[in-house]
């Protein structure tokens, strides 16, 4: 369970350093990647082929055996394209195109700016907790799966 | 181009540690869900990812000043941080990730799911940017 905790600081660490390293705590490359019809930013796109590339890869050797340090994967609490699906990746559109920051930049922005930071993670904790207490949970534990 | 892609491919090998050693999906938005309310003995992972999330940050900074990523939150709109902040809360609490769980992670995967939300959420946020930009 240790080496675990380990594992999880080590797996957040190289995360927030290929964050800032790509440029990604920078609203106004992520409002430019967004703004299609303006100075198209391609930054986020070039993360997103070397980060989605890797693991396209990297999964298809994950999931041919078991995690090293626990009993199994995870399991996804839901399955299928459902309403809440649509309707919550429409509501994040909106919020991210309005804020400028998705949550692993909003986090990690901490270290780079910390009022901004916690003005955004304020907003993100109330909306969690407003659809936490809203929304009927579909509470379906299948395992995650590649493919 | 280099560093955008270098550090995707750093983004990918987190994704990738975390998922083979611990099973979990690297989800930035899912970690913090998980932590409200905070369950027992599933806080503790979480904390230490986004601690390492918050320290890899700044431990780069080190390195290479994050001057412009600072200046553009010194003058980013607060109503706009806030308001937006809690739609992303909201939105990614409801469709179950954000752009590393279901982006980098369901892509990874070959979710069709995370493939449907991410489609959506980029649509969307281009829709609301070229909006706000409108003039």
């Amino acid at each position: 369970m240790t080496r675990a905790r380990v594992a999880s600081f080590f797996s957040g660490a190289l995360f927030g350093v290929g964050l800032a390293m790509s440029g990604m705590l920078d609203r106004e490359r992520i409002l430019g990647f967004l703004d299609v019809t303006g100075a198209w930013d391609p930054t986020l796109l070039w993360v997103m082929v070397g980060a989605a590339g890797t693991t396209l890869i990297s999964f298809r050797f994950v999931f041919r055996s078991w995690p090293f340090l626990r009993q199994q994967f995870a399991a996804a609490d839901q399955v299928g394209i459902t309403k809440s699906l649509v309707l919550g990746a429409a509501l994040f559109g909106v919020g991210w195109g309005v804020s400028g920051y998705c949550p692993g930049p909003g986090v990690a922005l901490l270290a780079v700016e910390w009022r901004t930071a916690v003005l955004y993670l304020v907003g993100v904790i109330a909306g969690s907790l407003v659809a936490h207490t809203f929304a009927a949970k579909s509470s379906a534990a299948t395992p995650i799966t590649c493919g | 181009m280099v560093q955008p892609l270098l550090g995707g491919v750093l983004i990918g090998i987190a994704a990738t540690v975390l998922l083979a050693l611990n099973g979990r999906i690297a989800g930035n938005s899912g970690m913090l869900h998980g932590l409200l309310p905070p369950q027992k003995g599933d806080a503790d992972w979480r904390v230490l990812y986004l601690v390492g999330l918050v320290a890899g940050a700044a431990g780069y900074g080190l390195l290479q000043p994050q001057d412009l990523a600072a200046e553009a939150a010194r003058y980013a709109p607060p109503l706009a941080v806030v308001v937006g902040g809690m739609l992303v809360g909201l939105g990614t609490r409801l469709s179950g990730g954000c752009t590393s769980g279901h982006g980098v992670c369901g892509i990874g995967r070959l979710s069709v799911r995370s493939l449907v939300a991410t489609l959506i959420f980029m649509a969307v946020g281009m829709l609301t940017v070229t909006l706000l930009r409108w003039r």
